[in-house]
């Protein structure tokens, strides 16, 4: 932000600007970065994942649009929703239904706001970052709800339910699993998080010990049911609830509920990387010539490893989802924090 | 944290950068705006009661889908709110922890308070495991025990135990 401000000065027609107006002018700048970031994970990721899915089950995905690979097929897609009819079922309670897909997206953008790109650049440097991220993502939860119950459809009611339930349980040991990692840095802003991971991979708070290990995958699994993706994709499973919460939704609304779905799959990729794999840093000390772009980089490793899990996996039942949560990930958790804990004392990283 | 901020003389540093969250809520109406403008002027709107009826795999709908449904959705809300603040709660321990442990006379307190803490959230988790409210399919038996009449709210699918 500082440095974006920065820059702005030094453009013609903004050296005469005021305060207020460079500051404004500067947020709008990132929020539309932001946004620009979300369109383009859309774009990039739906095609990734056709070719990740081909690769995993032995065929090619995507292969005509653009010559190359089909590298223009998410375009096409994109805008050929651009062109889809606005269909509100004459059933749904329409404001509820018009509104819904705008929180959702809203909810991953806001998110947005907190996540630290590369030394100083953040779009609002939050000493309350990592919670103030949890907190904007969790309107998501609201957005599915609304979409949900306004469709007035039955198929759109379960997957509503069925979403907000594993989503809400699957945010405790989400945010639980962070707890070690605040403990270590004794600050909730993402900056000072990712600074104090500095020196080489030994460093990431991943490998720092044995509790945070766990910890990481605890968070791994959880980030995979808050995105709602395979194998814990109950709320859209196309075999027997069509599409779940959107099935009533076409054209631009529709895209709107496809665009927070993929950008909160870079989100969660992202939040991975700053918390436990290092953020911007690489993992040979010394080597940290891009910042942004190492992060960047770490970010579509993990939303490769979240693909490959999806079309390795099977879908598990819901309630084994309930079980894995309640049973299995809240205790384990809850212990890695009392471990951490120990350990940080015994080692002497407290004293 | 350095305050550094551009808008410094206006406002202090935590106004300034939750303006920054404010901003982008505007943006992201705005680009939600221009999203679905320039969908209206590109896409055709010929409405018509077939189209606009409830889909639900080409059946005619029966009754509304605004029904009672099940329990299980609620108790999974509730001990929901109960962890998540359990959550709010750890956060600021969790930050703070580092910094107070080696206060002397603070440290026990810091560590006990937060095992004491969470001991009693699992004791919580350990009633609701035991009384088998954490089952999402409960045992037939249970089951009968604990609904008399047979049930009228709407099931997402009939357990199979």
């Amino acid at each position: 932000m500082d440095i974006l401000t920065a820059l702005l000065q030094g453009l013609p027609g903004f050296g005469g600007m005021s305060d207020q107006g460079l500051f404004i002018t500067g947020a709008a700048v990132m929020a539309t970065l932001m946004f620009t970031v979300m369109a383009l994970c859309a774009i990039v990721f739906t095609w990734m994942e056709r070719k990740v899915a081909g690769f995993i089950q032995s065929r090619y995905g995507p292969m005509r649009t653009g010559r190359w690979h089909g590298w223009a097929q998410a375009v096409a897609d994109m805008l050929k929703i651009l062109g889809k009819e606005d269909i509100i079922p004459a059933e749904a309670d329409k404001g509820l239904f018009v509104f819904a897909p705008l929180v959702v997206l809203l909810g991953s953008l806001l998110a947005w706001v907190a996540v630290p790109w590369a030394p100083g650049f953040v779009a609002a440097d939050l000493d309350l970052g990592l919670f103030f991220i949890f907190a904007a993502s969790s309107m998501v939860v609201i957005g599915i709800l609304m979409a949900g119950w306004a469709s007035n459809n039955k198929w759109a009611l379960y997957g509503a339910a069925r979403g907000a339930a594993q989503m809400v349980s699957y945010e405790i040991p989400l945010a639980l699993a962070t707890i070690p990692v605040i403990m270590h840095v004794g600050s909730l802003n993402t900056q000072d998080i990712v600074i104090a991971q500095q020196g080489g991979i030994w460093h990431w708070f991943i490998l720092r010990d044995p509790f945070l290990f766990v910890a990481f995958w605890m968070y791994f699994i959880a980030s995979i049911a808050e995105t709602n993706r395979g194998p814990f994709d109950m709320p859209e499973t196309e075999s027997e609830l069509v599409a779940g919460y959107h099935t009533e939704y076409t054209g631009m609304r529709f895209a709107f509920f496809f665009l927070a779905e993929y950008a909160n799959l870079f989100l969660v990729s992202l939040i991975a990387v700053f918390v436990f794999l290092g953020g911007w840093w690489s993992p040979i000390p010394g080597l940290d010539f891009a910042p942004a772009l190492t992060f960047v980089i770490k970010g579509i490793l993990m939303v490769f490893l979240n693909m490959w899990v999806r079309w390795t996996l099977p879908r598990v039942r819901v309630d084994q989802l309930m079980y894995l949560c309640w049973k299995v990930m809240i205790p384990v958790t809850l212990l890695c924090i009392v471990g951490s804990g120990i350990l940080m004392i015994t080692s002497g990283a407290v004293g | 944290m350095s305050m550094t901020s551009p808008l410094g003389t206006v406002a202090t540093g935590l106004q300034a950068h939750y303006a920054t969250v404010f901003v982008f809520i505007l943006v992201g109406f705005v680009f939600a705006g221009i999203a679905l403008g320039v969908a209206k002027l590109l896409r055709p709107s010929n409405p018509s009661p077939a189209k606009q009826s409830t889909y639900e795999c080409g059946e005619v709908p029966i009754g509304s889908s605004w029904v009672r449904f099940n329990v299980r959705f609620y108790l999974v809300a509730l001990f929901f709110i109960v962890f998540d603040v359990e959550v709010i709660f750890l956060y600021p321990w969790a930050v703070v922890f580092k910094q107070l442990f080696p206060v002397p006379g603070m440290g026990a307190i810091v560590f006990w308070e937060m095992i004491i803490f969470l001991a009693i959230l699992a004791l919580g988790l350990a009633y609701v495991w035991v009384k088998g409210d954490l089952d999402w399919v409960k045992k037939l038996a249970q089951r009968t025990a604990m609904t008399p009449a047979p049930a009228a709210a709407a099931e997402e699918e009939v357990p199979a135990s």
